[in-house]
């Protein structure tokens, strides 16, 4: 169970808090939707989760456990993926980072063999993006936090790329957080929704 | 019909690599054609003074009967050394500062970036004279006074480079995937710094001979004897005004020439070493 405990979080002292006292637990196999309008620290909150931020107040404990300073058994999927590449690395290189990569899984996700030495800037968003979810899931990881991951995206290309995140969340019962502002795809996702960053006003 | 052939032939990437080895044979028939000449760049021959340029002196004799062709040959050798090995120690000492300004902490960092701003804002013929004029002269002195006066600009680049990538998410991300600080290091931050190193380096060499030559023609830098372009050029002076105008003219050209290739080979490198343009 991937488990945050009375976090709170702010940039700085002097600087209001972004969010106060947030519990949040979400289980193996499980898809947990949080919804909510831009600039309340949705993605914040995802950060803290992967441990890319350490909150003030509170922890974040994996399966009983703070999570490790090394490799992350929950990884965070980016809303830009053409920030999360190196941009002087070809495709090969990039995917093979978490670990080795599994090609059925590259398959499943629809990453051609001829993309694999390109630049990242050769390739679309979409191309990209799946790029980072296989390097992901190529890395042992137990939970998901996806932030965004799939809101630059056309609609074909979001169902495609969900599609075969879900089959994959399903087989490995991963632990999954969605973040968007698409209320739609929330419903249609997810077994729960949390409701952290809707009323909370300005 | 040559340009023709070459356009249709060769796509951008071999057209800039045809560019880099023409600017590194440049540099080689420089050193080979001096090395070739010896010492009869020295050699005075009293009944050949004065010549205009022609097939036999093609950059004319002085007032001494020397051939300016292999003094200019020998004076471009010695810009190249010293511009070399100043441009090398200089950026240097960009890298370590770089380094060190953007991982050691707040209080380097001010320190360097204190640095900086003297170094930028002082005068920068008045400093090179004054750590010339300080070391004693000669090629020692040129090569310090330009080592420590020209580190500033890459230091600053080296030092947002990595302020970038310490901060950039495929930093954070490579770590969360278990890579460790080294691995790092190597494989992600080296790539972005070794082209932004060697293309700033590239490009410190122009200023390097430049400045170098600038201080011999003003007299603080190699002593008369030696053919330096500086040199060469500060003695044409005296016979400009004879109609020796050859004396200054070809030195001259062939000073800009050398600095010119400089500048394009780094920035044809700087074309092949990214990776947005390197396939074009």
């Amino acid at each position: 169970m991937l488990e945050c405990r009375g976090i709170t979080f702010s940039y700085d002292k002097n600087h209001k808090k972004l969010f106060q006292d947030i519990d949040l637990k979400i289980n193996p196999g499980e898809i947990v939707g949080m919804p909510g309008p831009s600039g309340q620290g949705k993605s914040t909150l995802a950060k803290v989760l992967s441990g890319y931020l350490q909150p003030q107040v509170g922890t974040v404990l994996v399966d009983g456990s703070p999570l490790p300073a090394g490799k992350n058994p929950v990884q965070l999927i980016f809303q830009n993926p053409e920030h999360a590449v190196n941009p002087h690395w070809n495709v090969r290189k990039i995917l093979n980072e978490g670990g080795i990569i599994n090609p059925e899984l590259s398959k499943n996700f629809g990453i051609q063999n001829f993309w694999l030495d390109r630049f990242p800037h050769e390739l679309s968003g979409g191309e990209l993006q799946r790029i980072c979810l296989v390097r992901a899931l190529c890395s042992n990881l137990r939970y998901l936090i996806c932030d965004e991951i799939t809101s630059m995206l056309d609609a074909l290309t979001q169902a495609g790329i969900w599609h075969s995140l879900l089959q994959e969340i399903e087989k490995r019962q991963l632990g999954v957080l969605v973040i968007s502002h698409d209320n739609a795809l929330i419903a249609r996702l997810c077994s729960r929704v949390v409701h952290f960053f809707e009323d909370t006003g300005k | 019909m040559f340009v023709q052939l070459y356009r249709i032939h060769l796509n951008r990437r071999s057209r800039t690599l045809v560019t880099v080895i023409s600017c590194l044979a440049l540099f080689a028939a420089v050193f080979l054609g001096a090395w070739l000449y010896g010492e009869n760049g020295e050699i005075t021959n009293l009944q050949l003074r004065k010549l205009p340029p022609s097939w036999e002196q093609p950059f004319g004799t002085d007032w001494l009967g020397r051939d300016m062709f292999a003094r200019t040959l020998k004076g471009l050798r010695i810009s190249l050394m010293i511009g070399l090995s100043a441009a090398t120690a200089s950026a240097i000492i960009a890298l370590i500062l770089g380094l060190a300004a953007a991982t050691l902490g707040k209080a380097v960092d001010t320190a360097v970036t204190w640095l900086i701003d003297v170094a930028i804002a002082t005068p920068h013929l008045i400093l090179l004279i004054l750590i010339a004029f300080a070391c004693g002269g000669g090629a020692k002195g040129v090569i310090i006074a330009v080592a420590a006066s020209h580190w500033p600009v890459l230091t600053r680049i080296i030092r947002a480079e990595v302020l970038q990538l310490r901060s950039s998410a495929f930093i954070h991300l490579s770590a969360k995937l278990g890579r460790g600080p080294l691995w790092i290091a190597w494989h992600h931050m080296l790539p972005h710094l070794l082209p932004q190193f060697v293309i700033g380096l590239l490009l410190m060499f122009p200023h390097a001979i430049l400045h170098a030559a600038a201080l011999t023609f003003l007299g603080f830098g190699m002593s008369p004897h030696t053919p330096a372009i500086g040199v060469l050029l500060a003695e044409s002076m005296r016979y400009l005004s004879m109609g020796l105008w050859w004396l200054a003219v070809a030195p001259g050209l062939t000073l800009i020439i050398s600095v010119q290739a400089f500048d394009i080979l780094g920035n044809s490198l700087r074309v092949l070493l990214d990776p947005k343009t390197c396939r074009e």
